[in-house]
Parts: structure tokens; sequence; C-alpha cells
């Protein structure tokens, strides 16, 4: 039987029934008294320096309140980057200067330049029409091999050669891998683009800034998913506001996958506009705005060699990379095809010897940084596309390739520094092949063949890292922040309770999987507990959701607090019952002193302790509310199998995805309906990256692909329904939930299932092809079929 | 500026709008109805979608001053009077249709539009219906599923969850 109510339920969304009603509160649904309306003039040209910049004409148009430049900015901090990454030879990575409105130059198609605030949105685009601007156009980078050149354009002046970091890892292992891939009796080497992406949240961002004179304290209400994050980078590194004199809200977030971590120009031009002026100050991103200011996703280009024995065992691997950084440093962005790319190169293979190289370049492009899966996605597709390749150069099946090669004890050290605490993936590819019917694909196969149509099946396996930490190690590695998280437990006098939580939700549903921990942990309603969040004024110091931390991270926090709550309030109900606290038990919302009939209500308890008049005042404090900070001692390795199977039309080129299963391991479950959720919109991005969807820049940097005319989003008639399965379950062995994140699963599994699929429908139509790159778009597949 | 009047939600309505004002901009500005979200601006991601007349419009394509005299609901008008759900809000909950929730309205008064044409759609129908709501959270899954539960149908056979 399903349960109905604490862990393991598939408790219906209580958040779901405001944003089904309209009353949901994102950002741009909250209006301040007397606002003025930002519009930013943006660079058209990808790189140009600023020759004349006269806003003296439009100041005077109607409904103009100001008008900002760089030079407003002169003095004010640059938007800071949030890693450091050291080079392998303990260089530091380059960190230019990226300042709030272009300073002198122009970096990419979308750079602000100038900011118009006016009464009104229609007056301050009007008046940015009138601004007088003359930029001399400079040669543009776009492509990462030519901006390596010698004397090719330079993005930033001081940095000939636009390299940011050059990182190996290990860089112990390299000559070894070298010699082991010299010796290897097999090799398989691919060339392969991982295309770049724009997240799309449905929500464009928001920033509106408020300014309270009486208190001098600043208010940013932003679509973002770390709010302490955002206070930290804004008020300590751009604006020079203390943390108490600042507050950053993230009310209800319309998605975010990675692109909402980051602390972005606008949202700092609206909090200093607003100090400025003295009247609050707001931002709303259109669409086509989005496409060039928010950062990207993906976009490395990697050469993958794997060597294997005559016995096929997987004996080296060794990666050559180069990470698209567009034009700053975005806040994460250094981390991304290094600590979070690097580390998953060993995948669930137990391959000895492994050696990654990534050079970082700077391009005259938007900044390119964390997008769901961040790096995990790019480690899976290389290792996933190049075991695919070796299996069918050796004739050997690809499902059998990688059962010989799996890891199968736990704890595993991996060559590339992550410790594995469980798994079991021959599990989950056993239940992969249950719930695809891999079985039965010979047999769909001849019914498209009846068809006229070539059928491909695609299989791959993933691990990713989630909830990275701890703290201490990943300062090491460059991490300019914490990676705890935090809750509070505020339990009231009648018992009802609000958790406090540092995460964030902006679709995962905190707001009713919370809950279920806490109430299965107290034995009281799901209802009776709220959760808080996304508010630096309302919950304690937390860095936030991405990465698949929340519940690894944020939920240990919140299990932290929710034992300490339990023992003081074992304490009072001894005093209470007038018996030793050892005896006391919490079960159902009761409690009780073993092998007695005494107890009283978990109601009773939480009164007593805040009307204390019979309570042990002289042991304990008053009141019930407890804090708790986490930092985990390890990653998280969720774990699966996923398959695809596609049909091609040879004649368009067209593929489409027939069927789509993914086996999780996930650890243990909270609400298995939201986590299939969870794995639903990671397969349609991951489908969306492998077929349709590629940010475009022509050769000037001119963006083409910034619109949903141009940029193909997955829509409701290019997926199936999904198979889905997270029965497979080893509890992660270090938290206490026993859990390990899913929120990017899906993303991470699915581009290589597709085109391992794709790759395989075309060579069963006789076609010699053995790589495409993404996105298989019709035009490519017919290309490499007629080529 | 022009004076626009129009009943939205079963209450007449006015305001002053210059002739550039989109209907989604007055609905979201001026009535201060906050459900219908705007997600693009090329038309083309249904966020903003209302019923103008009883037909589903993307109200990002129309301007105010065309909607004079009009009939208009939006997300906040389609619950019963005691706040109860309509059938398609409530699969949305039951089937966990929704993640961030800012598709959502639009996605409900599309799937109310689609339910009133076709109360029986397949698969393949609602999928080619919803071609003009974008989604990014959810890859579709529940959102098909829910609108044919809400339409009566059995769903038990459609994979987990
Ligand atoms: S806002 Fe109207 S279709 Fe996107
Ligand atoms: S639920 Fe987030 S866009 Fe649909």
């Amino acid at each position: 039987m399903p349960k109905d109510h604490g862990i393991g339920a598939s408790s219906k969304r209580r958040e779901d029934v405001r944003f089904l009603t309209g009353t949901g509160n994102y950002t741009d649904d909250i209006n301040a008294r007397g606002q003025a309306y930002v519009h930013f003039l943006r660079s058209d040209v990808a790189h140009g320096r600023i020759t004349n910049i006269d806003t003296a004409a439009a100041s005077e148009m109607p409904g103009v309140v100001r008008i900002f430049t760089g030079a407003d900015f002169e003095g004010i901090g640059s938007i800071p980057c949030g890693w450091q990454v050291t080079d392998r030879f303990g260089e530091v990575m380059h960190e230019p200067p990226h300042p709030v409105l272009a300073q002198g130059k122009v970096r990419h198609v979308g750079d602000p330049i100038a900011a118009i605030v006016a009464d009104s949105l229609a007056e301050a685009r009007d008046a940015a029409e009138a601004i007088e601007l003359d930029i001399e156009e400079l040669p543009a980078v776009v492509n990462m091999k030519d901006a390596l050149k010698d004397g090719a354009p330079k993005v930033h002046d001081d940095l000939p050669g636009n390299l940011c970091y050059d990182w190996g890892f290990v860089e112990e292992n390299r000559e070894a891998v070298d010699k082991a891939i010299k010796e290897a009796a097999h090799v398989t080497t691919l060339e392969l683009v991982n295309n770049r992406l724009v997240a799309n949240p449905m929500e464009p961002r928001v920033a509106l800034g408020e300014y309270n004179r009486a208190n001098d304290e600043s208010t940013l209400y932003t679509t973002s998913q770390n709010p302490h994050v955002i206070r930290l980078l804004m008020g300590a590194f751009v604006l020079g506001i203390p943390e108490h004199k600042l507050r950053v809200v993230a009310p209800d977030v319309g998605g975010g996958f990675g692109t909402k971590i980051f602390h972005y120009a606008e949202e700092a031009f609206c909090t200093f506009a607003a100090r400025q002026l003295a009247r609050p100050v707001k931002w709303t991103s259109t669409r086509s705005e989005a496409f060039m200011s928010d950062a990207h996703g993906r976009d490395h280009v990697t050469k993958i060699e794997l060597a294997l024995d005559k016995d096929n065992n997987f004996v080296a691997l060794r990666t050559d990379t180069l990470a698209n950084m567009g034009a700053y440093l975005s806040t994460f962005a250094p981390s991304v095809p290094t600590w979070l790319h690097g580390t998953l190169m060993a995948g669930n293979y137990k391959t000895p010897l492994i050696y990654v190289n990534v050079r970082a370049v700077f391009t005259n492009t938007v900044p390119v940084d964390a997008y769901r899966g961040a790096g995990r996605p790019e480690a899976t597709y290389q290792l996933e596309r190049v075991v695919d390749k070796a299996a069918r150069e050796l004739g050997v099946d690809p499902i059998a390739l990688r059962r010989q090669n799996f890891i199968t004890e736990f704890p595993y050290q991996t060559p590339v520094a992550v410790e594995y605490d469980t798994g079991d993936y021959p599990a989950t590819m056993d239940k992969l092949e249950e719930i695809a019917d891999i079985a039965g694909f010979a047999a769909r196969r001849k019914e498209s063949e009846a068809k006229g149509r070539l059928r491909g099946l695609g299989v791959n396996c993933y691990i990713e890292a989630c909830g990275i930490a701890p703290s201490n190690l990943v300062g090491q590695l460059g991490a300019r922040a914490g990676l705890y998280e935090s809750a509070t437990v505020r339990v009231n006098a009648t018992g009802s309770i609000s958790v406090m939580t540092g995460s964030h939700s902006h679709g995962q549903g905190h707001e009713t999987a919370f809950p279920q921990v806490v109430a299965e942990m107290l034995g009281i309603p799901e209802d009776q507990i709220d959760i808080v969040h996304g508010d630096t004024a309302r919950t304690p110091m937390g860095m936030g959701t991405y990465g698949s931390r929340s519940l690894a991270v944020g939920g240990s926090a919140m299990v932290r607090a929710t034992e300490k709550v339990i023992n003081k309030a074992k304490k009072i109900a001894s005093h209470l019952m007038e018996a030793s606290e050892a005896d006391i038990e919490l079960k159902d919302g009761q409690f009780t002193v073993a092998g007695t009939d005494k107890s009283v209500a978990w109601g009773d308890v939480t009164l007593a302790a805040y009307v204390p008049h019979n309570y042990p005042l002289e042991d304990i404090e008053p009141g019930l509310e407890e804090t708790a900070f986490y930092d985990p001692s390890n990653f998280t390795y969720p774990s699966g199998a996923y398959a695809c199977e596609v049909e091609l039309d040879p004649e368009t080129g067209r593929v489409t995805i027939e069927r789509f299963s993914a086996a999780d391991d996930f650890g243990n479950v909270i609400n298995p309906m939201i986590v299939s959720g969870q794995v639903h919109g990671g397969i349609a991005q991951g489908v969306g990256q492998a077929l349709m969807e590629g940010c475009v820049y022509d050769e000037n940097g001119q963006l083409l692909s910034a619109s949903y005319m141009d940029y193909a989003m997955p829509r409701a008639d290019d997926v199936p329904f999904y198979s889905v399965d997270h029965s497979c379950v080893t509890p992660c062995t270090h938290n206490p939930l026993g859990v390990k994140g899913c929120g990017e699963a899906g993303a991470i599994g699915s581009p290589p299932a597709v085109i391992n699929a794709v790759v395989d429908a075309m060579q069963s139509g006789g076609h010699d092809v053995t790589h495409i790159d993404m996105p298989a778009s019709p035009s490519r597949v017919w290309a490499a079929m007629n080529g | 500026m022009a004076k626009v009047q129009m009943t939205v939600n079963g209450k007449s309505v006015s305001g002053e709008v210059e002739g550039r004002t989109l209907l989604v901009e007055f609905i979201r500005g001026k009535l201060e109805l906050t459900g219908t979200h705007i997600g693009c601006d090329t038309s083309q991601c249904g966020a903003c979608l209302v019923h103008v007349n009883g037909q589903a419009v993307k109200s990002c394509t129309m301007f105010a001053a065309e909607a004079e005299g009009a009939e208009v609901t939006t997300i906040e008008g389609i619950t019963g009077k005691d706040g109860s759900l309509t059938a398609v809000q409530q699969a949305f909950q039951d089937y966990h249709g929704l993640q961030c929730g800012f598709c959502t309205p639009g996605m409900v008064m599309s799937a109310t539009a689609l339910l009133k044409d076709n109360p029986k759609p397949s698969e393949a129908e609602i999928r080619e219906y919803l071609k003009g709501n974008i989604c990014r959270c959810t890859g579709y899954h529940n959102i098909v599923k829910a609108i044919m539960a809400a339409s009566g149908q059995d769903v038990g056979a459609i994979a987990a969850e």
C-alpha cells in the first residue's frame, strides 16, 4: 500500500492552489507605490568601443527620471565571480572586471550600456531611442578555437589569447594516462560539441529595488534561486551595503534551472538606483532581453579518447575540452567545466586512469554558467557517447560493455577525486531493461521499417554528484562560499510549526515535501507545518537551491533542527509526566513514558514551552525553536540508466521520440509524485538539447536565436509519455534521510540516450555514421545520411 | 489615451489606455489581475492566454482597445463562487500538472477552451492543441495526463505517477 502521508507519500502539492487560481505572487506581480521603471539600452554589436554617449536630449523626454551610464558606476564594485579556479601550472584564473553598466567597451550583444529610469516603461523605452550613442565596432571572437589563436581580437584588452585558465585533472595522472592510451589494445576517439543552450525558465527575470530612508534599508525583490547569496554578493562586493541593511526577497519564482542562481547587473542596478533616487525602481525582462542577458549553458567542444584492453575492460580515459565562458565570468562559471565536470568523468565505470584537460575561453558572447546539471551533463554526454561508439567499433552489445565495466563495490574511490558512497548500477540497468522492454525492441524496429522508418535504440547510464560539499573542501577547490544549508524549526504555542529554510522552491514543491519529513518525525499532520523560504529577513543564512541540494542538504538541516526540537520537547514532557527523560517516547504526536500508560500530547508540551507555569525553568529555557546548519561530509551520487527509442524518417531526416524510459536510484524518496515530475521535466530539457535547442551566433557575434521564433523550445507534441521508475534504492550513507537528489538527473541522463538512438537508427539503415552533433535537427540528420 | 470598457470575469471595467497598450498589460497593470502572465514577446508561449468572447486568445496579441465591449475571462474568473476548483484545475493538482506554476494559468485556460470544443480529446489531439503553450518544468507528461483525466478518461494505464 502506498503511504498516504509522511515520508514516501505522494501528497498533493499545497502550493498548487494559488498557482491554479492565479493568486501566485511572482516578482513581477509586486508593485511598489511610486515605482519608476527602468529600460536598459543594450549593445547591438558583439564588440566595440563606446566613443560617445550623450543623454542630454533623452533626459528631457517626458517622464524621464534619470539616465545612468557606466560613468555613474565608477568606484562601484564589479559583478563578482564566486569561484576561483587554479590552473594546472598553479596560476589562478584570469578574472576580468564585470561592470554593472559598460565602461568604455561593450563585449557581447546585450551588454547593458545605459539605464533609463522613467515614470512608465513606455516612456523609458521612448527615451532610449533619443540617446546619442556612437560605438566603434571592433572585430569579435565567437568561436573558441579562433579566440585562442595568436593575434585573435582580445575580449579583454589585458588578456591576449583570451584564455581564462588551462585546468588539468588529475595533473599527476597525465603521463600515466598518455602511456596507457598509447599501449592499449583499442582506443575509441570522438570529437563532439555540447551545444550552447538557454535555460529559459518561463518566468523572465525581474528586479524591484526599494529604499527606505527612515532606516537606511534597501530591499530587493528578485527572481532568484538563492536570495542570501545575492545579498552577500551584491551587498558586500558590488554596492557596499552591509547585510543588516539589505533584504533580498525571492517570492514565487517561475522556474530557475540554474540561470537564476547568479547575481546579475540588473539586480545591482535597481538596488543602487532606488537608493540614488529614493524611489522604487523596477525592471522586468522581456524574453528577447532574457536571450541576451540570462547566463547561457553548456557550450563545450571536446575530444575524448577511451582506451580498452583486449578483453574490453576500460583502462584509461583522456579528454580535452574547450569551455566557453562568454565575455565575463558569471557567478559560478569557472566551476562548471572543472569541479562539476572533471570529477564526474569516471561515470559508472571502474576506469583506473583518467585525465581531464579543460581550457576556458573568453568570447564576445553572453556569459555561460550552470544550467540544469551544470558540467555533469557535459561529462555524461561525452562518456556515454564514447562508450557507445566503442561498443559499435568492437561489435559488442552496448549494454553488455557497460555492465562489464560497472563499479560494483562501494565505497568506491574514483581516480578523479570523488568517492561514491553507494549505488547499484546493475540493478538500475536491470530495471531499465524491464521498463523499456528492451527485449521487444527488435519487433518494434520491424514495425517501423514496415512503415519505411528507421528505428534506433539508445541506452546509457549516468552518475551525478549532488549537494556539493563539504565547505572546507570546496573552499580548497576555489569556492568563495560555504555550501552548508540551514533550517529553523519554530514551534508555536499551539503546536503548529513554521520551518524557515535557506533553500528555495521554484517549482520543486518544498512547501509540500518538507512538511512530510517533519510530520513523519513528530507524528503530527502535515497541514500543521508551513515552510517559509525566499526572504533573507525571515530565514537563516542559506545557500539556496541548485545542484539538487535542497533535500540532501537543506532537508538534512531541517532534520537536525527537528531533532533538537524533539530533544527539548522530551525534556519538557518528562517534567510534565514526572518521568525520566530517557523513558520518554514520541509517537503519533503523543509523548509517552515507556512501560506506563502516561501520556501528554504534542500540543500540551508546546503550550507548556510558551506558558511555562509548570516548567523546569532552572534546567531549560522557555520556548521551542531550534536552528541547525548542516554541512555534508560528501556529495551524494544519484545514478541511473536511461533508454530512448526514436523513429527516423529517412526522407526528411526528422527524428521522433517514440519511447523514453528512465530507471533512477535517488536513494530514499520523500514524495514519489514530485520526484517523477522532476525527472519528466529533465527529460524534456534533455530531449530539447539533443534534437531541437541551440543558441546560435553568427561569425560577427550577432545572436541569431534571440526569441522563441528562432530558439526551438520542446512543446507538447515533441515528446511522448515517459516511463520513469525510482524503485531501485541504495540510500545515501551520510545524510540523515538517506536521500540523494533528483532535480537534474533527467537533463543529465537523456541527451546521450537520444543521440545513441539516432546513431543506431542511422546505422540500421546502412549509413556509416558514427556520430552526429546536437541538436540532431532534420537537416543535420539528413545531411549525415546523404552527405 | 482613449477610454476602453469591457467585462472581465463578469464585472464591467473601464480604463484609459494608450493605443499601444496590450490587453495583457491592461489586465495585469490596470486591473491588477496578475494571474495572467507574460512569458515572451513574440506570442509564442501562451502564458498570457485568456478567453475573449468565449475564444482562447493570447492576450499579448491584442490591443486593449480591441477588446472594447468584449467579455473577457481570466484565470481568476473560472473558479466557483465558493472558491472550488474546476475539473481542469483539480486534475492539474491531482496529477501534478504544474511545478513552478508560471505557465499554469495559460495552460488551464487553454485546456478549458479545448475541452469545451472537444470534450474527450485523444492524447495526440491534446498535444497538438497545446503547441501554443510552452512549459519548461513538467515535460508535459502530467499536463496531458491531467487534461485526459479532467475529461473523464481513464489514465491509470499511463506510466507511473
Ligand atoms: S506572453 Fe503572450 S504568448 Fe507569450
Ligand atoms: S510549470 Fe513551470 S513552466 Fe510550466
